[in-house]
């Protein structure tokens, strides 16, 4: 008793042919199914590779275009073939010319000897199965597909979306409960024969004629009514991409080959000498397997997709760049944003420093050059200070930045007197903190000595700016987490927003802040905006600031130590 | 996208088409080593002038990938180049006297040759400074990556130019003969890349790295574009319209993913930054042969001149593609 390999053959013959010789000299019979697509001289050249070997045979040739059912077609010429010829064969295993023994056969031998009622073959119901792609798992047995998916695609997709909106459906023959699965099975011969000579098989092929993959489905269905014994899971390792391809395995994969439980693995790129050389050279049987972990496998093909369909987060480069609405707008990190602090408090980058340990930039959006922190003129990944650079494109200066520096929070002062083209994206970045006092701008005007009328169009300009930002983040499309206070609420009570700021920045710092920024001290600005309305300008942004400030109170209360609650 | 604006796109490659064949008789086969090509084979396609002493390493290199055959055209060398490539058993040379800015750039006289002898093939087409990494490149032959890029059903595949610099002057460190280039200019700038779409080619204009950091600040806009599309299966249809940066019809410029996901990509190291720069820049600006009134060259005088040192403390030591990956520069994709 041993297992017959049934092998669909149509491109890398050489392989084919190495494969089916190692099959045949452990004592496994083979019949080899070319397509008919294939020319006659590489059929001659396959044949006379083999002609030594009399237990493989060839089957009657059928054309097998992918998606059709030239595929099944092919499949049960070669099984009746397989079941006829070589009666000794107990289990049926079919393979492609791809596929590659990785474990000794005698292995696989003993494990079916150990199961000779077992049918080895993965069938899942519809309702359940989850790896097909496009859509399409009832519906390849309810719709019609007289188009090629491959040289007609749009016929195909228009006549599926055809059907679907005017709802005309095939009608699936009684008894038949739709199954699908991995095309590569291994069957006991009395299953195999049960499904061939089943006396509605005409029926049966004259409904999956016009099933789509009916590879993924015929014997996957069938068997559900012949079998006393399914297992369902395939005993070919096989790895489908997003667009339901196959993962093709190189050399570089023979580690995690060693880690599988499959007998056969498919498919191998036919160049992957290696592979080839050690799962098919004569003292394969020994070649080292390593502790199952089939799990790795799994981990490392699913990476791949997920990183062909989500991509990595903020990273923007040669071939991954997501317009707005699939992330285009989105930072690789979260970071802070402060506006006014820097005007408000003498001290507050190397505060915020110390208090949070991430870190913390000057104006990276100044006119003149970028405020990296520690005045570096080139930054992480190379990042230059000019602002000509910067300004070329802000949003990729942006996102770069965040991108270089995973891993390490940062955040930077911003301010109406910087670069706005970035608002934008700041205000659309579901990454961002934005925190503004709105007004504090004044204070350096104020500040400056220059006088009232000198400075009034620019407190307006400034004020402007700061109002459309702020506008900017009361909209609908503001993605950030954007704190606003006027001045005169802020220094009203500076102590909690500041904690609040500290917590949101590092969630694991000491919940008691043991020193506070030192606050600019604010006697007489109430008179400066007076002044500023007397000239005929309007400060709204300040919020109502009080005529008289206490700042006693204020600095008391800044630099008082903090009692912990 | 308007019918008039496609069709201005169409207008164009028709034009540039036409242009390759207008001059295909200024070159002049020297050797043809064409024949017995095993089917499908993968060809390179290169232009240059009086590179003698960086040819070794670049055949070698591309050999060792899995190239099997190098079209190569020689652009009026006097130092032997020519000589060289004539003896090579894998490579069909011709000679080309005529301008090289006339040409545009060489790109007529290659888009030539990929239209007569590129056609349905995998076709790389590259400087002799650049050198082509892509995902798996130290474990898979290049014949991997194009199988997969067919099955796929991918016709192009980009490779970002990345700037690769030595730490110190150019000068103190001699290339020679053979030597890797990659030995002198270890360095790169990791991520300092802006990005934008190129409206109406579709393709991603890519700018930044060391040049733009230290020849370009106050010209951002002039700054080299880095974008590249070298590997492509070509087909007679196709045009490259400025060097290999972006191509028409301009679908093949969609080799990226706009809806969040990574397609596979690799990385063309640029070995431009040796001690032999310094000398190519006085040549090629004496000869005003280079794109854009040479202005990129004329930055570079100045640079050097200043002897700007292209290292700063945040330059990223080459590895291996891994760590361009890591990096985010190129992209395994769905390669696994």
């Amino acid at each position: 008793m041993t297992v017959g390999i049934v092998m669909l053959c149509h491109t890398a013959l050489d392989r084919a042919a190495q494969v089916a010789r190692h099959w045949a000299v452990h004592g496994c019979p083979v019949v080899i199914h070319l397509d008919r697509r294939v020319g006659n001289a590489d059929r001659d050249r396959l044949t006379a590779a083999l002609a030594d070997l009399p237990d493989v045979r060839f089957s009657a040739r059928v054309a097998c275009e992918w998606g059709t059912f030239g595929l099944v077609e092919a499949t049960i010429e070669a099984a009746v073939q397989m079941l006829h010829d070589f009666p000794q064969a107990r289990h049926i295993y079919l393979a492609s010319g791809s596929c590659l023994p990785i474990r000794p056969v005698a292995e696989l031998q003993a494990h079916l000897a150990a199961h000779p009622h077992t049918d080895f073959i993965e069938s899942v119901t519809t309702a359940d199965v989850g790896w097909t792609t496009g859509g399409l798992n009832k519906e390849r047995f309810t719709l019609r597909f007289p188009f090629s998916w491959k040289r007609q695609r749009r016929l195909f997709d228009t006549y599926v979306q055809l059907q679907r909106r005017l709802g005309i459906q095939r009608r699936i023959p009684a008894g038949i409960v739709p199954h699908l699965g991995s095309q590569w099975w291994c069957l006991t011969r009395s299953t195999l024969e049960a499904i061939l000579k089943h006396p509605d098989r005409a029926r049966h092929d004259r409904y999956f004629r016009r099933v789509w993959i009916p590879d993924e489905s015929y014997f996957q269905t069938l068997v559900r009514q012949v079998s006393a014994r399914v297992e369902s899971r395939s005993l070919t390792l096989s790895k489908f991409d997003f667009q339901g391809r196959p993962h093709v395995f190189y050399d570089d994969h023979l580690h995690l080959l060693r880690r599988t439980e499959a007998f056969v693995a498919r498919k191998i790129w036919p160049q992957a000498d290696l592979l080839y050389d050690t799962y098919l050279s004569a003292n394969a049987d020994t070649a080292s397997r390593l502790e199952p972990n089939p799990g790795k496998i799994d981990r490392l093909f699913a990476k791949a997709v997920e990183r062909r369909t989500r991509g990595r987060p903020g990273l923007f480069m040669q071939s991954r760049f997501p317009t707005k609405t699939h992330g285009g707008n989105r930072s690789a990190a979260p970071y802070g944003v402060f506006e006014g602090f820097g005007d408000l408090f003498h001290d507050f980058h190397p505060w915020l420093a110390r208090a949070t340990g991430v870190r913390v930039h000057g104006h990276l959006f100044a006119p003149d050059r970028v405020q990296f922190a520690d005045a570096e003129a080139v930054f992480k990944g190379g990042l230059s200070d000019s602002a000509s650079l910067r300004d070329y494109n802000p949003r990729s200066f942006l996102t770069s930045l965040v991108w270089n520096t995973r891993g390490e929070r940062q955040c930077f002062q911003f301010g109406p007197g910087d670069a706005q083209e970035i608002t934008s994206f700041l205000a659309g970045d579901p990454n961002a903190s934005i925190m503004v006092v709105s007004g504090a701008f004044a204070i350096p005007l104020w500040r400056s000595g220059r006088t009232v009328p000198e400075i009034r169009a620019e407190a307006a300009r400034l004020q402007k700016i700061e109002a459309d930002f702020i506008a900017l983040l009361n909209t609908q499309e503001t993605k950030a987490r954007a704190r606003v206070w006027t001045l005169a609420d802020f220094v009203e009570d500076p102590v909690e927003p500041l904690h609040q700021i500290v917590d949101d920045l590092n969630p694991r710092a000491p919940h008691r802040l043991t020193e506070l920024p030192r606050m600019v001290d604010l006697s007489g600005f109430a008179e400066f905006l007076q002044e500023l309305r007397n000239q005929g300008m309007q400060p709204v942004l300040m919020g109502d600031f009080p005529a008289s400030i206490d700042m006693d109170r204020i600095g008391k209360g800044l630099s008082r130590p903090q009692v912990a609650n | 996208m308007g019918l008039i604006s496609i069709y201005r796109l169409r207008l164009r490659r028709k034009y540039l088409l036409a242009r390759a064949f207008r001059r295909r008789r200024q070159i002049r086969p020297v050797t043809n080593r064409m024949s017995g090509l095993r089917p499908q084979p993968i060809l390179l396609f290169a232009t240059m002038r009086n590179e003698r002493i960086r040819l070794p390493f670049f055949l070698d290199y591309y050999r060792n990938l899995g190239v099997d055959h190098f079209l190569i055209v020689d652009n009026a060398s006097d130092d032997g180049t020519r000589e060289y490539l004539a003896e090579q058993p894998d490579v069909t040379l011709w000679t080309a006297s005529a301008g090289y800015k006339q040409s545009r750039f060489g790109m007529d006289w290659m888009m030539h040759l990929l239209r007569r002898h590129g056609q349905g093939k995998w076709c790389l087409t590259v400087d002799v400074d650049e050198f082509l990494v892509y995902p798996f490149c130290e474990t898979r032959p290049l014949r991997a990556l194009t199988d997969w890029l067919d099955s796929a059903g991918s016709r192009a595949f980009s490779a970002m130019l990345l700037d690769m610099y030595p730490k110190g002057a150019m000068h103190e460190q001699p290339y020679s003969e053979g030597q890797n280039p990659f030995e002198i200019a270890q360095y790169f700038d990791s991520g300092n890349y802006t990005v934008r779409r190129n409206w109406p080619y579709l393709n991603l204009w890519i700018q930044g790295g060391p040049r733009a950091r230290v020849f370009f600040q106050d010209l951002p806009k002039r700054s080299p574009a880095l974008n590249k599309i070298p590997l492509v299966k070509w087909d007679r249809s196709y045009a490259y319209v400025s060097s290999t940066h972006m191509m028409l019809p301009r679908g093949l410029n969609l080799t990226y993913e706009d809806s969040g996901g990574e397609k596979p990509s690799g990385c063309l190291l640029h070995a431009k930054f040796l001690d032999r720069f310094a000398i190519k820049a006085e040549e090629e600006l004496r000869r005003g042969q280079h794109y854009a009134e040479s202005h990129e060259y004329r930055a570079y005088r100045e640079g050097i001149a200043n002897e700007r040192d292209l290292w700063c403390m945040w330059s990223e030591k080459y590895i291996n593609w891994r760590q361009l990956e890591i990096l985010g520069l190129m992209s395994k994709g769905n390669w696994a």
